[in-house]
């Protein structure tokens, strides 16, 4: 049996505390939310903090307030079931609703949270990996070694951001704030990210993520479409978010955000521009779709070829923009556009 | 460093005392002897460790004991009431959706949520709910069937008392 | 007679029909009955190995080698047994210095590792303590010295290396069996053939994935006797080689097969954590428990080979066959395991299904520096099959012939000889084809040879291209796919030479009315123990409730083999009913006395024993018990199996006879998405000659299962290596299909009466998987006109197919080449093919005909 490292275990009633207590551990803590992510990672040894600081008992971090006209605020220890099923994401925020109930399998969006979701690891199959697996390889620099394997003459590491809600908020224009134990910051969740397979996040160890802040829905549709080998338990090997803001049948506005094609979200502006003012015509939807898979840099180190990921880069951008656009011929997909 | 928990499993409270790093099913399995509750990879891939938590089906290799406390927990020893079994287990049991059995626990409470949330699933919503269970012998076929056989015995409990 | 089938017979004598499928009255067979251990496996009481808690135990973890080959300079365990918590840390050193291997002729394994290792995963020591975590500790604390070797990770690396050495024997540098068979003359029948083609396909490896990781739990007594309990499938040879590797007398061994929690052939062998657990067991005083995890399977493996196949048939006009030559290369890992008979495998079962009146099949086993393939479902069958049956799909095409059409004009003929010399009885083959097209609406989905358009230079996104925009994608198309197999039901051969049963069962009556049956058998979830209590039951006119199993305890049962090669429902089967007839003639004696009549008017059934046409004086059957073992004592009675000797008397003739075959064909309905590459299985259609179905639920259970399998196995699953480590050893990235990938599964069984079978029964546990492969290849074929000709088919060879056909090249995705290989100089027979099944002695152990005559 895989067992877990052992170490303390915190329960922190505050956020204030749960920043304060990382600071008191130093670098030995680690926040844990709904565990899906760090503890499989932990039995594996990727991480071995010597103390857990769980922000289950938070009350201030779970549930969903607001309407969608005013903007939503998530709590991030919500799970991802919960943000599935909440019908004013649904309604307004459909590509949300859709990225969270794709996440893995049904038993996992039961415990796993959207905090910890935003926050997931990078992954890489050198690297998501047993102990004794990467020691036999040889470590890579994101855990006990100095070298990646995926390109080895690269200086840095190239572990692929596989969240399916980063690249919809993003495309949604979602702000996060931070408490720590310092100060708190608010900023938009793009800002988040950091293009790096080891430092992936712009988040301080000491820092909860308190909120996530949907602005006003205010016209804009968006969809979430997911690469992956089943349709369950897979993470993304390529996640396309679109968000457009549509009047008169013509795109005023849109964002085009990629997951799982490199270490950090990647948004597509240049896609994005050359939809405004556009109707939804199979021609801008095919000349918008190969500028989105320009972006798109996947390496060989997940489920399927890393060509076929940025070759579907193109076809999932083109099948989101008909979906949006009710060119896809099949219609109805109310979950996914809202 | 062990740590003192009250834990309540299938109904019936139980003081352990365990190291706090210990699992949710390593607990249920080596501390209380619940071993109904099996486990595939320890890692949350294969649902096979899946028990209810407040009702909510969740994997226990991933679940730490001291964020169970006071929060209702149901294995697979609990799912029948006495000697009667729950309507999924005697449909399991007669349409063979156990072949090897290793995976039905796991499987019987994630459906048991699933008639709770939706008494008349349909074979897709089944098979939606079902998705994070793996099972290598079925084909999923017989136990599909038997979901849907004990949905339709447990729907006609309350119409033949009318 | 004019009844049942005598099980009992297995005489065919020249010129034998099938028997009649007249309606039989049954009590039990053929009802849906639950299995017997339903019961506790819905509730959670069925105790797998690692649910086994004993006093005082302790923990195991067995240390892997990192290194895909190397030699072992050095183990030094002195900081491990300094860690506080550890009882015990062997090497193999520490064991009786034996080779071994499940096969007599491939002795090639150590427990634990002692001068080289020969892939990532093999043992190399293994330490007992308090606990797991300890355990784990102290293996980190082993320091092992390595050197090195160059690692071959491929055939092409194995046969282009020959100085580096995986082996020292074999039949060859790195080849561990080099094999080849002749029936006739090939060239000759090219010769006379119309369309001759040749095809090369590929075959990846993939991996049983049991949802139970392997697990043993060992307690060796201060008395000097041992108890292994273990998730095993054949508890006998466990017990047998266990007596050989730790040099204890094997009547001092008891084995214990716990509750199996999937196996599929992964837990055929002896394994590292088996024996370790017993040594450590002994040396600690303690019960030791090993519990493998995920990662672990990975290397323990055993699984579906990699296979390279070339195949050339010779085609006539009208669809016949005129010859067959195949050749294959097997990529065996780095232990023999069952390898000598996976190798025979690839080649022998071919012929069993349609008319190939003359064959010739040359197979090699190479050693690679990876776990070692051995019996996975179907064990060495599957890949030949995809190979022939996309193949006769391909020439189907060039004849322009209906592919169903054509497989129903070429059937082999029941009860006559294959080329190789295999006897075969009865065959439901034409009937499953039929059923599943009817089923299917084939006639009616069946697109005909007709090709789709060439498509346009530039993939097309949306319908830009054309224009308007339509309401039905059309990069998505149907396609339909048919092929069809045949597997054996038991291989007529033991592992080990000898003229002793292969199934043994012990029946005990009590005063109560209750039987208890033992038998060796071991149920694995195919529901063999359930068997074991229908079959008596039928026979004594009692329930099955009433009959208690105790089975896979080498110290109560008699030897049954193990659950492999699709033996167990017909041999421990056929042994049980002649203990159940033994009983009965000793009952109905006992009554007959009683009741003033002859034993031979009774009847038995609904618990009494009577009369039937003066039922009311019919006595309780519990009642006749005790008569019975008042006029002959105690009431245990012994039945035996042996399967009739029919290997073909040349060298190799040993694998592939069987007492009978199964049959089943099958259709499958996709789409492929011709953007993605992705496909979408909608439904498939399977019938399969089961012969009978003792429980129809078991058997349809075991077709699905079959099916699921072939579905994982012919699109996603791989056993892929990078780096000379195991790419993706999880339950997470080894994809296995969830209930979203899973078709709906419709199964048609077809009942044949095989007079070798209990009550006519065939296997149902293997063969099915065999067809779903090719039919989900060809139904690819149908809906975007690609030939992917290498397993698994994933969406990027899908595109690259369909990359192909827009630049009007042949629009196929395979292997390219063979290897530049010498085979032996083939044993040459002469065909047997169409032979009539001849007369042949009465079947080891069986009683003479008329005593199975008052059912």
């Amino acid at each position: 049996m895989m067992r877990l490292p052992a170490f303390t275990y915190l329960a922190p009633p505050t956020v204030a505390e749960a920043a304060r207590a990382v600071v008191e551990h130093g670098g030995e803590a680690m926040l844990v939310a709904g565990g899906t992510d760090l503890y499989p990672n932990m039995k594996r040894r990727q991480f071995e903090p010597k103390v857990l600081i769980g922000l289950g008992a938070i009350r201030e971090l779970r549930g969903v307030s607001g309407r969608a006209r005013e903007g939503l605020r998530i709590g991030p220890t919500t799970t991802l079931t919960a943000v599935a099923r909440h019908p004013e994401i649904a309604r307004h925020y459909g590509a949300l609703a859709t990225a969270a109930g794709l996440v893995s399998s049904p038993q996992l969006r039961n415990m796993g949270t959207i905090g910890g979701n935003v926050c997931v690891d990078t992954r890489c199959n050198y690297y998501n990996q047993a102990y004794e697996w990467r020691k036999a390889i040889g470590f890579c620099m994101k855990k006990d070694g100095d070298i990646c394997l995926v390109a080895p003459s690269s200086s840095r590491c190239w572990a692929v951001s596989s969240s399916d809600t980063a690249p919809v908020l993003w495309s949604l224009g979602a702000r996060v704030r931070l408490v720590g134990a310092t100060g708190e910051r608010t900023m938009p969740v793009e800002a988040l990210y950091r293009d790096d397979g080891i430092e992936y996040l712009a988040k301080r160890p000491d820092e909860v993520l308190a909120d996530i802040l949907l602005p006003p829905a205010d016209g804009w549709t968006s969809a979430y479409l997911k690469l992956r080998r089943r349709g369950s338990f897979d993470f993304p090997v390529l996640g396309v978010a679109v968000a457009l803001r549509i009047e008169g049948a013509v795109v005023r506005d849109a964002k085009i955000v990629l997951g799982a094609v490199a270490s950090l979200p990647r948004s597509a502006p240049a896609a994005a521009s050359a939809l405004v003012g556009e109707r939804l015509t199979p021609e801008v939807i095919t000349r918008v779709a190969d500028l989105a898979a320009g972006p798109a840099k996947p390496l060989d180190n997940t489920d399927y070829a890393h060509f076929y990921r940025k070759k579907m880069t193109r076809v999932f951008v083109a099948r989101a923009l008909r979906r949006l656009g009710g060119l896809d011929g099949e219609g109805r997909a109310e979950e996914e556009v809202a | 460093m062990k740590t003192r928990l009250s834990l309540t499993v299938n109904g019936e409270t139980h003081e352990v005392l365990v190291p706090v790093h210990k699992t949710l099913l390593e607990v249920l399995r080596e501390d209380l002897g619940l071993t109904g509750t099996k486990h595939g990879c320890e890692l949350g891939e294969c649902g096979t460790c899946t028990v209810l938590v407040e009702g909510e089906p969740v994997l226990s290799c991933l679940a730490l004991p001291v964020e169970m406390e006071g929060r209702a927990i149901t294995t697979v020893e609990g799912m029948a009431e006495g000697s009667t079994l729950h309507p999924l287990q005697q449909a399991f049991a007669e349409l063979g959706a156990a072949q090897c059995g290793y995976c039905t626990p796991g499987i019987l409470l994630t459906a048991q949520r699933l008639l709770e949330d939706n008494p008349v699933p349909t074979r897709t919503e089944i098979k939606e709910a079902l998705a994070g269970n793996l099972c290598r012998c079925t084909g999923y076929t017989k136990i599909l069937d038997a979901v849907e056989l004990a949905a339709l015995r447990m729907g006609r409990q309350p119409a033949a008392g009318r | 007679m004019g009844t049942t089938p005598d099980p009992s017979r297995s005489m065919l004598s020249e010129g034998a029909k099938p028997p009649s499928m007249e309606k039989h009255e049954f009590s039990v067979i053929g009802r849906p009955l639950p299995k017997i251990d339903a019961w506790a496996k819905v509730t959670g009481e069925t105790k797998y190995a690692d649910d086994l808690f004993l006093p005082r135990m302790a923990y195991g973890k067995i240390l892997r080698s990192p290194h895909p080959h190397a030699l072992i300079r050095r183990i030094d365990t002195t900081r491990a047994r300094a860690l506080p918590g550890v009882y015990a840390v062997i090497t193999g050193w520490d064991l009786p210095r034996v080779k071994f291997g499940i096969l007599p002729v491939s002795q090639d394994e150590e427990a634990l590792c002692t001068e080289k290792v020969r892939m990532v995963g093999d043992a190399v020591a293994a330490v007992a303590a308090a606990d797991e975590e300890t355990a784990a500790r102290a293996c980190e604390l082993i320091d092992v010295e390595y050197e090195p070797l160059a690692s071959l990770m491929s055939i092409e690396e194995s046969l282009g290396h020959p100085e580096v050495r995986i082996h020292e024997y074999g039949d060859g540098p790195n080849v561990h069996k080099n094999v080849s068979l002749q029936f006739g003359d090939v060239e000759a029948a090219f010769a006379r053939a119309d369309l001759v083609r040749e095809d090369v396909f590929f075959f990846e490896g993939n991996t049983h994935l049991p949802m139970e990781q392997h697990a043993a739990v060992a307690a060796w007594g201060p008395d000097g006797k041992l108890t292994l309990w273990s998730s095993t499938q054949t508890p006998h040879y466990v017990h047998r080689l266990l007596a050989k590797i730790l040099d204890v007398p094997a009547a001092h061994i008891r084995v214990i097969a716990t509750a199996v929690g999937g196996a599929f052939g992964g837990k055929l062998d002896p394994f590292a954590h088996e024996i370790a657990a017993c040594k450590l067991s002994q040396l600690t005083g303690r019960p030791v428990k090993i519990a493998c995890t995920r990662e672990e399977v990975f290397y323990i493996h055993r699984g579906r080979h990699p296979v390279l196949m070339w195949i050339k048939t010779g085609f006539t006009q009208d669809g016949g066959i005129t010859g067959c030559h195949l050749k294959t290369w097997l990529d065996g890992g780095a232990y023999g395991s069952y390898g000598v008979a996976s190798v025979f495998y690839t080649g022998v079962i071919n012929p069993v299904t349609y008319k190939i009146p003359v064959y010739k099949f040359e197979g090699a086993r190479i050693f690679t520096n990876k776990p070692p393939c051995g019996p996975k479902r179907g064990h060495g069958t599957p890949q030949p099959r995809f190979a022939l049956e996309c193949q006769i799909d391909k020439a189907a095409e060039q004849l322009g012939l209906d592919p169903a059409e054509m497989r129903k004009r070429i059937l082999h003929e029941p009860f006559t000889k294959t080329a190789n010399h295999l006897t075969v009885t009865t065959i439901g083959l034409g009937e499953c084809i039929d059923k599943v097209v009817e089923a299917s609406g084939w006639r009616r989905k069946w697109k005909g040879w007709c090709r789709p358009p060439a498509l346009p230079a530039q993939p097309v996104l949306g319908e830009a291209s054309e224009g308007a925009v339509t309401s039905a994608p059309s990069d998505k198309k149907r396609g339909i796919g048919i092929a069809c197999s045949a597997y054996l039901t038991g291989a007529g051969t033991a592992i080990y030479w000898n003229s002793m049963p292969h199934s043994g069962v012990l029946l005990r009556a009590d005063r109560g009315g209750g039987i208890a049956v033992l038998c060796g058998a071991t149920d694995i979830g195919q529901g063999s123990d359930s068997i074991l209590a229908y079959l008596p039951a039928e026979i004594l006119g009692i329930d099955p409730k009433d009959i208690r199993v105790h089975a896979a305890d080498t110290d109560l049962t008699p030897v049954d083999l193990g659950s492999y090669s699709s033996r167990v429902t017909l041999m421990c089967g056929t042994a049980a009913i002649q203990a159940a007839e033994r009983l009965k003639g000793a009952i109905a004696e006992a009554t007959g006395r009683k009741l003033g009549v002859a034993p031979q008017r009774l009847a038995f059934r609904d618990r009494k024993v009577g009369v039937p046409d003066d039922w009311d004086k019919a006595i309780p059957f519990a009642q006749a018990v005790e008569l019975a073992e008042s006029m002959h004592g105690v009431l245990a009675f012994a039945g035996s199996y042996a399967p009739p000797k029919r290997a073909g008397k040349y060298k190799g003739g040993g694998v592939g006879p069987s007492p009978c075959y199964s049959y089943s064909a099958c259709v499958v309905d996709l789409t492929v998405d011709e953007e993605s590459g992705e496909v979408e299985l909608h439904d498939v259609w399977i019938a399969h000659d089961i012969g009978r179905a003792l429980n129809p639920l078991l058997v349809e259970g075991q077709v699905e299962g079959s099916v699921y399998m072939g579905i994982g196995e012919a699109l996603m699953e791989a056993q892929i290596f990078r780096k000379g480590l195991h790419k993706n050893p999880s339950m997470l990235e080894y994809k296995s299909p969830t209930t979203l990938e899973t078709p709906e599964i419709h199964t048609i069984l077809v009942e044949t009466d095989d007079p070798e079978g209990p009550f006519g029964a065939k296997e149902a546990g293997q063969g099915p998987l065999l067809p779903v492969i090719p039919a989900i290849a060809n139904a690819v074929y149908d809906a975007v006109g690609v030939r992917i000709d290498e397993i698994p088919i994933v969406p990027e060879k899908i595109l690259k197919g369909l990359e192909l056909r827009r630049q009007g090249k042949p629009p196929r995705v395979g292997p390219e080449r063979i290897p530049l290989f010498t085979f032996k100089e083939p044993i040459v027979v002469e065909s047997a093919f169409g032979q009539p099944a001849e007369a042949m002695a009465a079947r080891p152990f069986a009683d003479a005909p008329s005593s199975g005559d008052s059912r």
